[in-house]
């Protein structure tokens, strides 16, 4: 019998609760430091740069570039067998932040550090939609 | 650096004994190597979450007094060096006068070393990675040296010649897994990618097993049956906000060392060009690329010619590495084995000596948070 394995679901907190919703509708959604000017990235409840707790959500574009990647041909967990090769990657937004993410809608050939990207929403469960990438 | 002790080495999950058993067999070899009596010990200085904590192991060595019982915080082998400098530091500090750094693991009888968490949620930091399949320490930091390549143009060459170094020296050392084992550049590239940049002969091995080095104060160095080898330097940490999660550290393309290495060079009272033998913690090659580097041995540019299997053989090479086999092809021991060899190196009975050896360095778990380096010298350095 074939059993499929769930993955891993992100579970919101109270803080990182506006951005999970923002992706549900299709939104990219950080916080800003109303002090400091900052960008944070993941969610907090104080700023990484001055320690301000006026951190504010903002919409954003969702564009930046690729930072970083890596083609994984080893699943390091059964759950991701099915999804190998994994294009792993960072993702820097124009604000700064960078994040982790998987590339989509490109081919392995094609992927360059430094290439321009937009964000993609996929909904993996009906709470919770990730974050992925695609080529701009 | 009073005396070395090794358990024989397995492959993970192959170990016929128990941790402890594991751990305190490597620490009864070191006191024999040192002439060392186990209950003289009286600290204990581990890292990477050891489970055998010092007040089990004082209790099974029959330990007179416990003065001493330090854990360095961090994963994977950060700590390599790092519990090095808590024991030298204690002995500096009159809070011990025999500190054993050592470190055990037997992964049939604890579970794998580095496999990813198999659970359905996930919360804080890993909720923005753990989603997409980034579960294992090869995936990140294949991230971090694919970005460095980048930016300096590096060739995959410079990973094969650390790769070829370390199996070639295994070649020569009976404790090493892979003796008898050799790598050729062909079978390198012909080798299957695990993560890119990384071959399967660009990532460490997971072993059963168990090291142990013993250090006094150095007044006792004379009574001692080696050749005296000295701690000249030992520092740990990171740059500035190095450990900050999902990646947003702001010097992202580093193993970690740039601010630690200045302080160990600054407190060994040497250059670079003083460093006779090299030992680096190779968890990826790519971790080596980066932290020799950040070690000042050659500037990033200059990677693709100084990085030759030339260069990094013992005895003659301009920078003799990992002459044990290292993390690769002698045993992955989170690194403690490399620092046991670095200390051979100083002693002369390393199996693949570097004919006066003065100077020897050792590089700790490149691209973790913190990571640490030492330098041991001998007689003639102080």
């Amino acid at each position: 019998m074939d059993v499929e394995l769930l993955k891993p679901l992100p579970v919101p907190t109270p803080v990182s609760l506006p951005f999970w919703e923002g992706l549900a509708e299709g939104k990219v959604r950080l916080q800003k430091c109303d002090a400091c000017r900052t960008w944070v990235f993941y969610p907090r409840s104080r700023c990484s740069c001055c320690l301000s707790d006026q951190l504010r959500w903002r919409d954003v574009s969702g564009r930046g570039t690729l930072y970083t990647f890596t083609i994984a041909r080893q699943p390091t967990s059964p759950h991701f067998a099915s999804d190998t090769p994994q294009l792993l990657a960072v993702v820097e937004l124009e604000e700064g932040v960078r994040l982790t993410t998987n590339l989509v809608h490109v081919a392995e050939a094609d992927i360059r550090v430094g290439m321009r990207v937009k964000a993609c929403f996929e909904r993996v469960s009906p709470d919770i939609t990730l974050l992925k990438f695609q080529p701009a | 650096m009073a005396g070395v002790g090794q358990t024989t080495y397995y492959k993970h999950g192959q170990s016929p004994h128990a941790e402890s058993r594991l751990a305190l067999e490597a620490i009864l070899n070191a006191c024999a190597d040192a002439g060392i009596a186990p209950e003289e010990i009286d600290g204990f200085s581990s890292y990477s979450n050891d489970r055998n904590d010092g007040p089990r192991m004082a209790a099974a060595l029959g330990c007179r007094e416990l003065r001493f019982s330090n854990m360095f915080w961090g994963g994977g082998g950060g700590g390599a060096a790092g519990a090095i400098q808590n024991a030298a530091a204690a002995i500096a500090g009159g809070l011990a006068d025999c500190v054993v750094a050592y470190r055990g693991l037997a992964q049939g009888q604890f579970g794998r070393f580095g496999r990813g968490a198999e659970v359905g949620q996930v919360s804080g930091e890993a909720a923005h990675t753990t989603p997409f399949g980034l579960m294992s320490a090869a995936q990140m930091f294949a991230m971090k040296a694919m970005r460095f390549m980048h930016d300096h143009n590096v060739e995959r060459s410079a990973l094969r010649a650390i790769a070829l170094a370390s199996y070639q020296h295994a070649q020569t050392n009976p404790l090493a897994i892979m003796n008898g084992r050799p790598l050729t550049p062909e079978k390198y590239d012909d080798s299957r990618w695990i993560v890119e940049p990384f071959r399967l002969f660009d990532c460490c091995q997971e072993n059963d097993g168990a090291a142990a080095i013993i250090l006094v104060p150095a007044e006792r160095a004379r009574d001692l049956p080696h050749p005296p080898c000295y701690v000249l330097g030992a520092t740990s940490g990171g740059h500035y906000r190095a450990g900050a999660p999902v990646h947003n550290t702001p010097d992202y393309a580093s193993s970690h060392f740039k601010t630690v290495a200045r302080r160990l060079y600054d407190m060994a009272g040497i250059e670079p060009e003083d460093v006779n033998v090299l030992q680096s913690y190779e968890n990826f090659t790519g971790g080596v690329l980066m932290a020799i580097v950040e070690h000042g041995f050659c500037e990033p540019d200059e990677v693709n010619d100084f990085f030759s299997i030339e260069n990094f053989l013992a005895p003659s090479g301009r920078l003799p590495l990992n002459t044990s086999g290292g993390n690769l092809a002698e045993c992955y021991m989170h690194g403690l084995g490399l620092t046991i060899e670095a200390i051979r190196q100083i002693r002369g009975d390393s199996p693949n000596a570097v004919p006066g050896a003065e100077v020897s360095m050792m590089i700790a778990g490149p691209m973790v948070t913190p990571v640490s380096s030492c330098v041991f010298g001998s007689q003639a350095t102080l």
